[in-house]
């Protein structure tokens, strides 16, 4: 894309390019220490990824206030419109990312801040690394305009749904039975959730950058819809 | 609007003018395959483009890429401009302007003309309203105070002036006279109004108060409009025609032009990347 005539411009967008995928950088950390934490019963280390929430508060809202701005001074069309608009959808799901990774490791500090027993034995970590993965080629589609980046995320967004219904199952059985793993079992289940729903996040900001790329609204259309969109010029 | 066909993205002109506006639209003028040579300077390039009634058409386009040359060439202004040449036709009912047997006077009836500076005739707000009737024939007080009244409430003007209707035109502040102008031009009830920039010696209140204007203007006419002011051109029109170099890159539904462009050229402009 060439360069605006004004140069401010082209400085301001780029600035709130580089943030958003900062933020997504920060957000990702809090969930990749969120499971880590949960692993290790590292309590310190949960306390970190709660606290990391502000930050990531603050991150949206700056950018928000950015986004006015650039709207309220240069009147942004075309892409550049498409961009504003992208970013703005954007930050919110990456600030839901960070509420549920604060609420694992909230989980995570019931679990292990407790007494012990009773907890189910459930693998959480590949769901998780799934989710992680989708996120990060999120925002390498929006850093690279890459629409094919983008639908492959949607993709993966049925995996993590699928994974995820498998834990429910496993979780049900340890909770017949064994009623004592009935409350850490809900616990994990929390945690479960809060993966799925960042695999939900990712694939929302998939489908803005389909949009940013194609000025092709592709939400709720279902992954064939999608693969039709961006396969045509 | 009822739109038959709605394209997902704006479209070459050709591809425009067919599906776009003439299932959903009626047409009040076409433009085809027109060229136009100032001398040796080749302004416009075998332009084609359907201009549908009763909506407001945007031209836009950096200086010099021939969209006041095109405006003009719709009412045949550009008669007066010596060297001027100009092949291909533009339809109006069906019928050429550009036929010889033409009367431009009348043509210029139906299509009127609006241009960047207010230019009142130097007599009084009344006699600005009225010249155009007077000088075709109609003399009947009646007739003419009703005209009068009609028109300078047509172009939002009446509640400023009534009281004054006989005082100088060029007493009036740039907003408006350029509302009395366009009141002068609605008096003949013209079927087609051409604005050439007439926002652009206005302040910004002045020009809102031209623009919703316009907007009230669409249900009795067509309008086309010549803009340098792109966000004016985003607010107002229905459809917008982007020209470069005297092509015509694009024409398309005002939102899908200003959102997703399908050419690149456009989106340069759009987004003031053009170099």
């Amino acid at each position: 894309m060439n360069e605006h005539t004004l140069k401010q411009y082209d400085a301001e967008l780029e600035n709130i390019r580089a943030r958003v995928l900062q933020m997504g950088g920060l957000v990702e950390q809090q969930i990749i220490q969120g499971m880590k934490g949960l692993g290790e019963g590292d309590l310190a280390l949960l306390d970190h990824v709660i606290g990391e929430d502000t930050r990531v508060n603050a991150a949206e809202v700056a950018l928000d206030e950015a986004c006015s701005h650039i709207i309220a001074r240069h009147q942004p069309a075309a892409v550049d419109l498409r961009m504003i608009m992208t970013v703005i959808k954007t930050i919110t799901d990456l600030e839901r990312i960070g509420d549920e990774a604060k609420k694992i490791a909230k989980m995570a500090r019931k679990i292990h801040g407790g007494e012990s027993g009773f907890t189910p034995r459930v693998e959480l970590r590949h769901v998780a690394e799934l989710a992680v993965a989708m996120l990060r080629q999120a925002l390498d589609a929006f850093a690279r305009l890459d629409v094919a980046a983008a639908a492959d995320v949607v993709r993966q967004d049925k995996q993590v749904d699928a994974e995820f219904k498998g834990i429910l199952r496993q979780i049900i059985t340890f909770m017949m039975e064994d009623p004592r793993t009935i409350s850490r079992g809900l616990e994990i289940v929390f945690i479960a959730k809060a993966i799925e729903r960042i695999g939900d996040h990712a694939k929302n900001i998939s489908e803005y950058v389909v949009y940013l790329v194609k000025g092709r609204d592709v939400r709720h259309i279902g992954l064939a819809g999608i693969e039709k969109e961006i396969s045509t010029p | 609007m009822n739109a038959v066909t709605t394209p997902t993205h704006a479209m070459k002109m050709g591809d425009l003018t067919r599906k776009d506006v003439e299932h959903t639209d009626e047409v009040a003028m076409r433009v085809e395959n027109l060229d136009l040579y100032y001398g040796e300077s080749h302004a416009l390039k075998r332009v084609n483009m359907t201009i549908p009634r009763n909506r407001v058409t945007a031209i836009i386009g950096p200086s010099g890429c021939g969209k006041s040359t095109l405006l003009r060439c719709f009412n045949r202004m550009n008669d007066l401009v010596d060297a001027c040449r100009v092949e291909g036709k533009i339809l109006l009912d069906g019928k050429n302007v550009y036929d010889p047997d033409v009367n431009v006077a009348l043509l210029r009836r139906r299509v009127g003309m609006v241009f960047q500076k207010p230019n009142p005739f130097p007599k009084t707000i009344y006699e600005n309203v009225a010249y155009g009737l007077r000088i075709i024939g109609v003399n009947d007080k009646k007739v003419l105070d009703e005209t009068v009244e009609k028109s300078l409430r047509g172009a939002a003007l009446w509640d400023e002036v009534k009281d004054r209707l006989s005082e100088s035109g060029l007493s009036l502040s740039g907003g408006q006279q350029q509302r009395l102008v366009i009141a002068r031009a609605v008096a003949l009830e013209p079927e087609v109004l051409l604005l050439d920039e007439p926002a652009s010696a206005l302040d910004p209140i002045s020009t809102a108060k031209l623009e919703e204007l316009i907007n009230e203007l669409k249900d009795k006419y067509t309008i086309v409009i010549v803009t340098h002011n792109m966000q004016q051109a985003a607010r107002i029109s229905d459809f917008t025609a982007f020209m470069y170099l005297g092509e015509l890159i694009e024409f398309g539904k005002t939102d899908t032009l200003f959102i997703k462009p399908g050419q690149k050229q456009t989106e340069d402009y759009i987004t003031g990347r053009f170099g």
